[in-house]
């Protein structure tokens, strides 16, 4: 479709590196107006960094940047901005206590001659807008007590409407319901006709399939295929991606998976009845020893705030824990550790010391077991020292500070701390999120073998591939309630997205 | 995040730069403490004698014992604005409860020296709990917390002396706070002691970890399983407790107890911690840093006295000293970031 059409932006030769590794090798890259092209890629394979230097955010590299055939270069994401290239980051970033309308038109709210901000007319603006969208949602509403999907759709919506030429979406649709991405997509398509060029990042290659026009397949820093996505399938891309044969590494699941008998050991986790003001209904289940439970739902289902609670760190407004048969409320997370519970949460910003050494951060946790009062720090990088070749946490020095790893090892680090002096429980949110095949495939395998140890694992994941390549049971959380449970019946990808 | 290719090598940015870079907060203190040194030495022929050292060691001693405690709240990344009020309580509590001469028109109850002691340490460690309670029960920040200890400590120090000046002490504190054993004063000793004594509780101690990770992070400290709120509320008696000791010694020192006589003393104790290279952001930093701090605000204290310069002029000198060592705080947890990148 690009043909006899010349490019809006037009890359050549891009090459960057950061402290002497190059994260970027001599790329092409070309975007057409009224084009979605997608890029896909692992994690550090480099798309991220080339959208960072399109949209100014990296203003080092060297290589020709042409917009409309000029040669430009941007020195801040300012300037990019004014060149008409907008971009959706993959982490939110919305004003919670603003209204939506004032996120919507967040920098640049229409005003009077005098300055006054003319709220009926944002309003009114914003609301139409988001019609588009599909939306409907109160202008005037406080963003924060939306849904996370339709905060993530809202900061979307103040992009795709800012009259950028260029729209750079960084998985857009992780945080989406599939109504949701539906919409989005629409709008995508419809801005595609009026001429937007739209690049989309993303994780989920069918979502890619599905919108894009134009694939461009990154793998260590090179462009590695670039094709019309007519012409292409999900296992020659992943094939593309991970440059072996991707289909054995990384299950589709697609396909029926059937899960086990349940096991009849002993109950450690019963929860019953939890309930928590808009998130969580009547939660009542159970986490057997030796068993992985998976618990899958949409972002915003109320996940985040079970795994909070089963840790101490939010009191529910109802209902009851029971570990091994004892009932507890936990003051802090210091008694959730205590009785044998342990929280991975999905951030690594939030669980991880950066500017600590690694063994530290593996220690942390088991301090009060190694010493009373005096440190004991010879047997502290002991224990780290067999954490990190047990995890094969690269590079296998304890005394590095952990802002240094890679984030899949500082991810394994975070599991490492809690492996010396097992807990009875296990709570892993998001386990794989963000990590590249190989270190997913560490971690699946490290779950169960704490499974074979007889430790109980709940699983909380956004993605049905993280629940499916690890559970034995499955539970479905929608909007606060469990609303399905798989057990030793066949389950798949279709079916897991159905039920929720 | 560019750290991510950068570093999948994870290999440490070698060579010398990147490493003074992230040693800024260390050495700057240290070079800005040489430099005073050797100004005050060549302006002023008076400044650099044994007896001028010993001087300086004595003027920075009260201070040295309230930066203790506050130095554990910095790095908690709190901070505790209650410490001079504290100390000027406990202060005048002590001599409340110390027979005064006849011609003190303060209506005191006297006891034994040991009681006015215990009951004076009771006393600020009761209000460093209320701290506590506030900061981590309530929920009040720290900054606002104990701005209304600091008025709170006030009242009561203005309840029990009503505008009269106190001046007896339990003689053990007199001791300490004026006396000396072979020419070194008690009071330097008991302030290196508890020097000496944070250091080793930040460095080698169980709690001392806890304080400074719960400081570098404390969602991840949580996460760990830390009680956060119980390591919090703890560094707020301490520093409450070090402030009563700094003020019962301070009044032995300064000969009388009365209201804001120790005024300055908040100021003065968070510029030596800030100043030394502690981060205002809480996990870095420690003792050996508030030592240089205090060095540095002893001998710029003490050195603009030699020089024979307008005492006004001094505090505004001492107000921008105090900013440039903000700036490098700041400036030094910024360059630390870009080193770890």
């Amino acid at each position: 479709m690009s043909e006899g059409r010349s490019p809006i932006l037009e890359l050549q030769g891009i090459t960057k590196s950061f402290g002497g590794v190059e994260a970027l090798r001599g790329v092409d890259f070309a975007l057409y107006p009224g084009e979605i092209h997608g890029l896909v890629g692992e994690n550090g394979a480099g798309k991220s960094t080339l959208m960072k230097i399109i949209a100014g955010v990296h203003s080092e590299f060297s290589g020709r940047f042409l917009i409309d055939g000029q040669e430009t270069h941007f020195r801040s994401a300012r300037d990019a901005h004014a060149a008409g290239i907008a971009m959706v980051h993959q982490e939110l970033s919305v004003a919670p206590d603003l209204t939506v309308a004032e996120n919507v038109f967040l920098g640049n709210q229409p005003t009077n001659a005098l300055g006054v901000v003319q709220w009926r007319r944002m309003a009114r603006e914003a609301g139409e807008q988001l019609a588009r969208l599909g939306l409907d949602v109160d202008p005037m509403s406080r963003l924060g007590d939306l849904s996370i999907g339709l905060q993530q759709l809202i900061e979307i919506a103040r992009v795709l409407f800012s009259g950028a030429r260029i729209v750079i979406l960084d998985e857009p649709t992780s945080a989406l319901s599939p109504p949701e991405v539906e919409r989005l997509f629409a709008t995508l398509r419809r801005l595609r006709e009026e001429g937007t060029a739209i690049v989309f990042i993303s994780h989920f290659i069918e979502d890619i399939l599905r919108v894009s026009d134009t694939v461009t397949v990154f793998r260590n820093g090179r462009k590695v295929a670039e094709t019309a996505s007519a012409a292409t399938s999900k296992g020659a891309l992943i094939e593309a991606m991970i440059g072996r044969g991707g289909e054995a590494l990384e299950h589709s699941y697609t396909e029926d998976l059937m899960l086990p008998q349940p096991s009849g050991n002993s109950v450690i986790l019963k929860v019953d009845q939890l309930s928590l003001a808009r998130s969580l209904k009547d939660v009542s289940f159970e986490a057997r020893a030796g068993e992985v439970l998976g618990i899958y739902g949409f972002m915003g289902c109320g996940q985040q705030e079970l795994s909070r609670i089963l840790f101490g760190k939010l009191k529910p407004d109802a209902g009851t824990l029971f570990v091994e048969g004892q009932p507890k409320t936990f003051a802090s997370t210091a008694a959730a550790r205590r009785a044998g519970v342990a929280l991975v949460p999905e951030s690594r910003r939030d669980m991880l010391f950066h500017q600590e050494p690694v063994y530290k951060n593996i220690s942390i946790s088991i301090l009060d077991r190694i010493s009373s009062l005096l440190l004991k720090p010879a047997q502290e990088r002991d224990i780290a020292q067999r954490q990190v070749e047990q995890l094969q946490i690269r590079p296998p020095v304890v005394g590095l500070d952990l802002g240094m790893l890679s984030g899949g090892n500082q991810q394994k680090v975070a599991l490492a701390k809690w492996l010396t002096y097992p807990p009875k429980l296990l709570v892993l949110c998001e386990p794989t999120r963000g990590m590249d095949v190989g270190a997913k495939n560490d971690v699946i395998n490290i779950v169960r073998d704490l499974r074979t140890k007889g430790l109980a694992v709940i699983v909380l994941s956004t993605e049905p591939e993280t629940v499916l390549s690890l559970a034995d049971r499955i539970l479905v959380l929608k909007r606060g309630a469990l609303v399905r449970e798989f057990r030793n019946e066949p389950v798949s990808k279709d079916r897991l997205l159905e039920a929720a | 995040m560019s750290s991510e290719t950068a570093l999948a090598t994870g290999r440490r940015p070698r060579g010398l730069a990147p490493f003074l870079r992230s040693q800024m907060r260390n050495i700057a203190p240290f070079l800005t403490l040489i430099f005073l040194s050797g100004f005050f030495a060549f302006a002023s022929p008076s400044f650099a004698t044994l007896d001028n050292l010993g001087n300086i060691l004595t003027q920075v001693s009260v201070t040295g014992i309230i930066a203790v405690g506050l130095t554990f709240v910095i790095l908690c990344a709190e901070i505790d604005l209650s410490i001079a009020s504290i100390a000027n309580v406990t202060g005048i509590a002590v001599a409340y409860f110390t027979l005064q001469e006849s011609y003190v028109n303060i209506a005191n109850i006297p006891l034994p020296g040991a009681v006015a002691i215990i009951l004076s340490i009771l006393l600020c460690a009761l209000l460093g709990l209320v701290n506590a309670l506030g900061l981590t029960v309530i929920g009040i920040p720290s900054f606002i917390m104990t701005l209304a200890m600091m008025q709170i400590a006030a009242g009561i120090s203005a309840l029990l002396v009503r505008g009269q000046i106190a001046y007896k002490v339990p003689s053990l504190i007199t001791t300490l706070g004026s006396g000396s054993i072979g020419g070194i004063p008690w009071i330097v000793i008991v302030a290196a002691i508890m020097l000496l004594g944070g250091h080793l509780v930040l460095t080698y101690t169980r709690f001392g970890r806890y304080v400074y990770m719960v400081g570098g992070n404390r969602e991840a400290a949580e996460y760990a399983g830390l009680n956060v709120k119980l390591i919090l509320g703890a560094v707020m008696v301490i520093s409450a407790v070090c402030s009563g000791i700094g003020g019962m010694l301070g009044v032995a020192h300064f000969g009388s107890a009365q209201q804001n006589e120790f005024d300055t003393y908040l100021l003065d104790s968070i510029a030596a911690v800030v100043v030394g290279g502690t981060s205002l952001f809480g996990g870095r930093g420690g003792i050996g840093n508030t030592i240089v701090g205090l060095f540095v605000l002893g001998v710029l204290n003490n050195g603009l006295d030699h020089v024979n310069i307008d005492s006004f002029l001094k505090i505004l000198i001492r107000g921008l000293i105090l900013l440039a060592a903000l700036v490098i705080n700041v400036y030094a947890q910024r360059l630390r970031e870009k080193a770890a990148e």
